[in-house]
Order: structure tokens, then sequence, then C-alpha cells
């Protein structure tokens, strides 16, 4: 019923189109943006444009992405707004992404531009692994805080690691994509049967292990800056640990979905993402962003948190992604505890 | 004698049943509900079978290379499958994938360098040939031709097919086929476990004479009122590494097996009990007198009467447990850990990988145990029914002290239990950061700060709880009733039967996913549905509909045969009997079934976790997110929402109940 009478409304509007030059047009847009900060986003976007409604179908990345694919033949969104640049480059190698250089994305930083001319996606804003480490728990079990990644290794961690299961999580993915590239393909996969040796639990989402960390259900949580230093202000017990080998990250990025009837708004909203006042509005929760000088430090987190940013290849994480998962599975997913 | 009265009498016309107007309207409305089962079930669950035949693998002869010396001569075009024969550089094995599987073309030249001068040229030989440039797909058959730097960027992608591959590959992944055995294995222990306390709770209940009973009852069920992910995030806070009571667990870890088992006895036990429970009630007075007069030990006639008097219902108990638990999603999402199960197998591919084939893979399988269980448990209910005879006697315990007691210790274990959970749950939702600021407060409930839809979604539950509580009570009561009372038309009714039978086999994940292929496609009419909340109420009418059926059935059994043809004879429409007569005299049943449904609508997650929509968020699911972010204290918080409202609902229709059955159930009293 909705959906007849959003289609009614959209045959109007273009009808409208047609002959006024302003009308209200309602996009569509596909988001995994914290469920607290989308109300901000869109109002700040109305500011500037309100003739154009944002309808969000706000997800998780893994489900917005699921989403998008199962409806790759006959798309529901006009835009992705805030999804992760892992998961734009899935759509993009099914041919789901129209490319467009929005006005200003030349003043980005060139490693948040697709590197295609014109771009298939563009990006807001990065988070990065992190570290969450609870002191209180750690002074209980004698535990010294970790400096590195190899520092995880240790023996003395066995059991007080939890970390997000890549299969099923973006952040997951991110960390071991990115010891592949820090440590090579061997020594890669070393590591991790080193670290497997010490992990409790590999969660679903991203922002658990930080969370267990926060309530102490365990003492080493591997997530991402961004939610530590959420809990870290929300009074728990943990330093926000950056590893000195370097951290992956992830970008949260925007594109318009090939196909879209709504093409003008569609480009009006990219353009306007990537705007200097779109970037300070991101700013508010991630320390880094796409336009470069903006970005103000965030309390909790170091200012040199994007020095420490390992380059990323995005093209190999989406090119490999299958073969990794699958060699990742085969290694520590099976690992069941003993039957009780 | 016969023959010539055969011969005497002409062959007379063939008897035909002649429909009237009243059975014309009765087959068609069967027929209108009939359909909507195939749409909301059959149809989906085929498709969905279908989708797990479908596979990916990379056909090398798809896809054909040039490449050229130093100075740009091209050499001949060979396609891919003609170099991997020569270079073996791609085992067949690995030639399986699934549909985002990507083969580097590169593989194929082993003295490839993306620094030399030398080119390439990449075209597809037929024309749905897929390979992407830098990520960008490409089909087609025209050559493209790429400097050696961007030839290293080249992926072939797979082609679709129909075929067994999905299964082959499922059943040589250890870690995917490992889950079988875990999921059997959970489901073999908590069966046993549950239908034990369960069968001492019921006889308690039925062959004592202890205090409580009542209380007793109401207790145990408790836990059909929350969602199952409650028990696994008490039993977090109970005996997690920052548990109330780790210290019981003498170090071993409630995330895995036994945290599941323990879960998994919680929300199965009511359903074991109330299933024993009934098959202890029937049994007959008068057995236990000839046991008596026999001079048999107590022991002896617990074996050879109360055991076999109570047999079915043991076994059904079993099936129905084994069945909840193999297929519950939620617990094992919750506290499993590292231990893998099926349910969650399916919720990994999809939503983690994407991996809808696997997915649906996942799914047939799980289909097989569930599906098996319920066959032997409805014949094994078919037989129960046989035992009850009209000279049989009720029960009447005795009092015996020492009996008593012990039976009020094992009812009081079980409920201290099941209050233990739900008051563990209530605390974890009031303290403010566990464990480390113990103070009180309601800063959980504040869901609008989470993830999970916030307030919405609890609003969305109670109107998704109650749209299919009333439109599946009249669906499936109309439903029963033309099955029921409908004359002739066997066929059809006997498929209305399997169709009405078929939901109770059927896992929430499973029918989910099914739906999610059936709906979402463009091509289906019925698309528009999809990411609304009719999809939510049609999935969940469907999900509970085989329990709504039964009772419903049961209750118009009890009506004679004889109103419908005195009814015809004194020129009455079957309406009017329905209204006046069927409807007033079901009216127990049929607010069971509505309360049934409702409060199931408001526990589920298992089906509807793939198909809410962000209008359409649910409190339940925001249960599963917001424990899958991390923020467990206000899924503690919601799931105590969701028993605080099954709890009034279930004291209104308790109410409700007292008043109709007053008014039209006078009848039954004498």
């Amino acid at each position: 019923m909705n959906q007849k009478k959003t289609c009614a409304l959209a045959a109007f509007a273009t009808m409208l189109m047609s002959s006024a030059a302003w009308a209200e047009t309602e996009l569509t847009v596909y988001t995994a943006i914290e469920a607290e900060d989308l109300k901000r986003y869109a109002e700040t976007f109305n500011q500037d444009h309100p003739d154009i409604k944002l309808n969000f179908i706000r997800d998780s990345t893994g489900v917005i992405t699921a989403k998008l694919l199962a409806e790759k033949d006959n798309p529901q969104a006009d835009v992705v707004w805030g999804l992760a640049a892992t998961s734009l480059l899935v759509l993009k190698s099914e041919g789901m992404l129209e490319a467009y250089a929005p006005k200003g994305a030349d003043q980005l930083k060139p490693n948040f531009v697709d590197s295609d001319n014109p771009p298939s996606w563009v990006g807001m804003d990065a988070w990065a692994a992190s570290i969450c480490f609870n002191t209180i728990e750690g002074q209980k079990l004698g535990l010294t805080a970790p400096k590195s990644w190899k520092d995880l290794t240790k023996p003395e961690y066995k059991g007080h690691v939890v970390m997000p299961n890549p299969a099923s999580s973006g952040t997951g993915y991110l960390d071991v994509s990115s010891w592949l590239q820090l440590f090579g393909d061997k020594d890669g996969w070393t590591y991790m049967d080193g670290l497997h040796q010490n992990v409790a639990a590999y969660t679903h989402s991203g922002s658990k292990p930080c969370k267990m960390a926060a309530a102490g259900e365990t003492v080493i949580g591997i997530s991402f800056e961004f939610r530590a230093a959420k809990s870290k202000a929300e009074g728990a017990p943990i330093d926000i640990i950056i590893p000195e080998e370097g951290i992956g990250w992830d970008m949260e990025a925007s594109a318009i979905v090939a196909g879209t009837s709504k093409e003008e708004a569609a480009k009006t909203l990219l353009d306007w993402s990537v705007s200097k006042k779109a970037n300070e509005m991101y700013n508010v929760g991630y320390a880094v962003v796409a336009m470069p000088g903006v970005a103000k430090p965030v309390e909790h987190l170091p200012a040199d948190i994007e020095a420490r940013m390992i380059k990323n290849d995005f093209e190999w994480a989406a090119n490999n992604r299958n073969a990794i998962l699958e060699e990742w599975t085969k290694r520590y997913d099976s690992k069941s505890e003993p039957k009780s | 004698m016969a023959m010539a009265l055969d011969s005497a009498l002409p062959v007379g016309r063939s008897l035909r049943l002649r429909l009237d107007r009243d059975e014309l309207i009765k087959r068609g409305l069967m027929v209108v509900i009939a359909l909507y089962l195939v749409v909301g079930l059959a149809a989906p669950l085929a498709i969905m079978l279908s989708k797990s035949f479908s596979t990916y693998s990379f056909n090398l002869a798809n896809f054909e290379f040039q490449v050229s010396d130093k100075d740009g001569n091209w050499g001949q075009p060979v396609t891919a499958a003609a170099l991997n024969e020569k270079l073996d550089a791609v085992p067949p094995a690995k030639l399986a994938t699934n549909s985002d599987g990507r083969l580097q073309a590169t593989s194929f030249f082993p003295d490839f360098s993306f620094r030399s001068p030398v080119k390439y040229k990449i075209r597809g030989t037929t024309s749905d040939a897929t390979y992407l440039v830098g990520l960008k797909p490409q089909t087609g058959t025209e050559w493209q031709e790429l400097t050696s730097n961007d030839f290293r960027r080249v992926m072939l992608r797979p082609s679709r097919a129909l075929g067994l591959e999905n299964y082959a590959a499922y059943f040589s992944t250890p870690t995917l086929f490992r889950s079988i055995e875990n999921s059997v294995f959970i489901a073999l222990v908590s069966t046993i476990i549950t239908v034990g306390l369960a069968f001492g709770f019921a006889y308690a209940l039925n062959r004592s004479c202890m205090r409580f009973k009542g209380v007793f009852k109401l207790v145990a069920m408790v836990p059909i009122l929350v969602p199952s992910l409650l028990p696994g995030i008490a039993l977090i806070y109970l005996f997690g590494n920052q548990g109330m009571l780790k210290d019981l667990l003498m170090g071993a870890s409630i995330y895995g097996p036994l945290g599941i088992v323990v879960g998994s006895i919680f929300f199965a036990f009511p359903h074991a009990m109330i299933i024993i429970s009934t098959a202890l009630a029937i049994s007959d007075q008068r057995h236990y007198e000839a046991a008596a007069s026999l001079r048999a030990s107590r022991w002896r006639t617990f074996w050879t009467v109360t055991i076999p008097g109570a047999r079915y219902g043991l076994i059904s108990a079993a099936f129905v447990v084994f069945t909840l638990v193999i297929t519950d999603f939620g617990l094992p999402k919750v506290i499993g850990g590292q231990y893998n199960v099926l349910a969650v197998d399916i919720y990994k591919q999809v939503i983690g990988q994407q991996n809808f084939e696997m997915g649906a893979v996942v799914s047939v399988i799980l289909l097989v145990p569930a599906i098996a269980a319920f066959i032997v448990d409805r014949m094994v209910t078919k037989k129960q029914v046989a035992l009850l005879s009209a000279r049989s006697v009720p029960y009447q315990p005795k009092p015996n002290r020492g009996f008593d007691t012990l039976c009020l210790a094992w009812c009081s274990l079980i409920a201290v239990f099941i209050l233990g959970i739900m008051a563990t749950s209530q605390f974890a939702a009031l303290v403010k950061l566990w464990p480390y600021d113990l103070s009180l407060g309601l800063k959980h409930f504040a869901f609008d700060r989470m993830d999970g839809g916030g307030w919405g979604s609890y609003y969305n539950s109670i109107r998704l709880a109650a749209l299919t509580a009333v439109i599946g009570t009249v669906i499936i009561f109309v439903g029963a009733y033309m099955v029921e009372k409908t004359d002739g038309f066997r066929a059809g009714r006997t498929a209305f039967q399997f169709l009405a039978m078929l939901p109770m086999a059927v896992p929430g994940m499973v029918l989910g996913l099914a739906y999610i292929f059936f709906f979402n496609d463009p091509a289906n009419p019925l698309h528009a549905i999809y990411g609304t909340m009719t999809i939510l109420v049609v999935c969940t009418i469907t999900h509970f509909y085989t329990v709504g059926h039964l009772t419903a059935l049961t209750a118009l059994k009890q009506i004679d045969q004889e109103f419908e043809p005195v009814a015809a004879s004194l020129k009455q429409p079957f309406y009017k009997l329905f209204a006046r007569v069927t409807v007033p005299v079901c009216l127990p049943a049929i607010l069971d079934i509505s309360i049934y449904i409702f409060v199931n609508a408001m526990t589920t997650v298992s089906a509807v976790v793939f198909l809410y929509s962000k209008d359409t968020t649910l409190a339940s699911v925001a249960v599963l997110n917001m424990d899958d972010a991390g923020d467990v204290a206000p899924a503690a918080a919601m799931a105590m929402m969701i028993f605080y409202t099954n709890a009034a609902a279930r004291l209104i229709h308790l109410f409700l109940s007292r008043v109709l059955i007053k008014r039209t159930q006078a009848w039954r009293m004498r």
C-alpha cells in the first residue's frame, strides 16, 4: 500500500517537474550510518535542500549490502549514503553503481575517491581498527596493555582476546585484510594462527568486542576507534590502543545506484555529501574525514590517527575477499569448544 | 436371489452429489485459504529449493585471450580453457565458486609482469561472459585491449548453472558440515533433559496432592511469553566472565553448548510440560485399581501403567522439543560463542557473506530433521487419541506426605530456575553499567539511542501481534471450518490438510529466507508487499498456522455433525449457522488461537529477521540487534518489555475468556 502511494507520489512529482522547475523530490537512501547520527545528517542536508526529502533505509553494513544485492535486478534505492567502501566495491563489480564525479570531489583526499574517472563512489569519513583494553580487569589478571598487533599473540593473553568474525563483520574483514597487507600473505596467516590461540570468541558484529571489553566480559576487544571513543566517553574503564604497526581502515562512502529515475536529486545529494559543511558534520563522530584540513580531533582519540592508517588497497581487498574468507573459515571457524 | 433382483430392477442413474450454493461457497472459501497457503508457504519453499541448486563456476571456455610480443605483434587467440589445460594453473575443484567468485586472469600467464611492455586482449566467447577490469564489469564478445598494468586488474566472473555443486561444497566444508553434528547433539541433549524435567513437573501437577499447583502452572508458562534470546542474555549475566554465579561453573564457559542447552531447556520446558501434562491427565483410574488389586508395587505400577499410558505424550513432547531447539536461532546467536549450529549458519551465510545459495542449502538441510521429527510426531499423536475410551475414569490422586513433599521440591527447583532467569533479566535491564556501576535506573529503556529501531519497533511489534492475531485467527478458523464441515471433495480437503500441517515442519529461518527469494523477485506481482507490514503479517500467520489449525479442528470436532443437515433442512444458509452456533460454541478455542498467535508474534525472531524494513523494525529483532551490537542491557530491557506486554495480553485474555465463557458456554454446565 505504502509503496503504491510512494510510486503515485513519485509519478506525480515527475509530472510536476516537467512543467515547473521546482518540486519536492523523494529519494530512497540506503545507509548504514549509526541510528543516532542519521537524523542530524538529514536535518543538516535539508537546511540547504529543503526540496529533497530523504527516505532512509537503515541497517547494519551486512544487511544493507545483502539487501542491495538481493535487489540487484530491480533496485529500490536511489542513492547509497554511508556504506562501507568495501561493500560499494562489491556493488560496483556487479555493475550496480552509476559513475558520477560530484562537484568538488577533486577537493577530497585522493584515497577517498574511486580511482576510476568518473568515480563510482566518493568517501565521507574513515573508521580504523583499534584495541579496547579493560584496565580494571587487566590489572586484576596482571596483564600489561599490548602495544602492537604482534603483542596480541603473547601467551599471557590466552583466552582474553575477542575479535569480530570477518565472515560476518566488515570490521573483522578489515582487520584480516590489513594484517595480510601489513605482514604479507605467509606471515599474515602465521600471525593469525598465533592470534587464534588467544581468541576467546569471534563476534558477529564489529562493535561488540569493544563493548565486551567495556563491560569486562573480555579484557581485550579488537574493534574500531569510533566505537572505542564512545564507550570511553560513557565511562567504561578502557584504554584505546592504536597498534604501532599501523591500522587497517575502511571508509563510509556514497554512490548513485544505477537505474535511478531521480538522477538530478541523487546528484544534488552526492554534490552536497562532499561539501565542506557535510565533512564538518561527519567530523562530530569520526576523527578522519574525506576533506583535508577539516577534521578536528575527537575526544579520547589520538590526533595523529590518520598517519597511523595503513595504505589500504581496497581493490585487492574486494577481489580477494572470497578467497580470504574461505581460507579463514577453514582455519579458524571450525574451532568448537569441547562438548559439555 | 440377488441375481434375480439385479436383473429385475433397471439400472439407475449414477448418483452424483449435487452441489448447492452453500457447498460452493464453502469450497470456494477453502480454495481461497488454500491459495493463501500456497502463496505464503509452498511457493516460497519451492523457489528456495531451486535456489539451492543454482551454482556458480568459472567457465573457462567463455574467455579468450590474445597476447602481443614486445613490439606489439599479436599472437593467436587462445581460450582460458586451453591455457589451463596446458598449464594446469587452476585445478578443477577451484573452478566451483559462489556468486561473488573472482579469478585473476593473470593466473593463466605464469611469466606475467605488470611492468612488461607486452599487451593483452580479452573477450568473452559468449555474450554473457563477464569479467572485471578494475572492478568494472564488462561483457560481450568485443576484444578489449589492455596494457599489462591494466591486465593485472582483470578478474574473471563465474557463470550460473543448475547442479548439485552447492551441496557437494557444503559437505566438503568441515566447518559447515560440523554444524549438523552440533545441532543434532544440542537438540538431543536438550530434549532428554527437558522431557525428564517436564515429566517430573507434569507428574507432580497431575498425580500428587502437593500445594501451590496453580502457582506452579503459572510459573511454568512464563517462558512462552519471552523471546528465546532472553535466557541467553540472563545466562551471560549469571555465568558469563563477569557473571554473578560464575564460580559455580568451575572454569567451564557458558558460551557454547552449555549455554545453548540450559537456555533451550528454559524456553522449551513449557511446551513439553503442556503435552506431557495432557497425556498424564487422560490416564485411566481403572488401570491403577487393577494394579493395586494385583498388589503391584508403586515402582512397578509406574513402569507398567504410568509410562506406557503417557508414552505417546512423551514421544510427542520429545519431538516438539527437538524441533524447537534445532530450529531456534536467537539463543545460539547470543550465547553460542564459537559453537556453530545450522540456524545461525543460515544467518551467517546470508547476512554475513551475502551467499544466498549456500544459505538455501543450509535451509534445505535444516528442513530434514525438522520434517522427520514432524512426521513421527504426527504418527504418534494420531495414536494418542485412540487411547481415550468412553468408559475411562479420570485418575484421582490421594495425599501421600513424603511423595507430595518430593513433588513440591522438584517443582520448586524448576520454578526457581525459571524465575531466576526472569529476575536476572530484569536486573540486567535496570543496572547502569554492569559490573562497574551497580546503581539502578531506567537508562537502558531509552531505546531510541540504540540500534534496532527504538521504541518504534516496540509499537510495531504490538501492531504486528494484534494484526496477526485478528487476521490469523479469522483465516485459520474459517479454513478449519471449511475443511471439517465440507462434504465430499476428498482430494481438496486432504491437500488442504497437508498445507495446513506443513508450517509446523518449516523452521522460521527457512521460511524467512524463502520469502526473500519469492517476494523480492521483481517479476512477482506480489513484490509490492516486500518490506511492508503486510509481508510480516503474512509470514507470521503462516509460521504459526498449524497449532491454530489443530486447536480449531479439535474444537470443531466437538460439535455434532448433525447441525449442518438440520440447518440445511431448515433452509438456513451455512453462514448463519456458522455465526449463530459454531463461532459461539468454539469461542474458547478461538480466543486460545488468537492469544497463541499474539504471544508468538511478539517473541518470534527467526522468520522476520530477514523481512523487516526500516519502517517495520520489531521489538524481538531489536533485542537481537542490540545484543549483536554489544548493547546487552538495553536488549534485556526490550526483552522484558515483550514479557510485560505478553503477560498483560494473557491477563486480558483470561478476563475475556471468563466473561465470554460465562455468556456463551452456559450450555456446557448441567
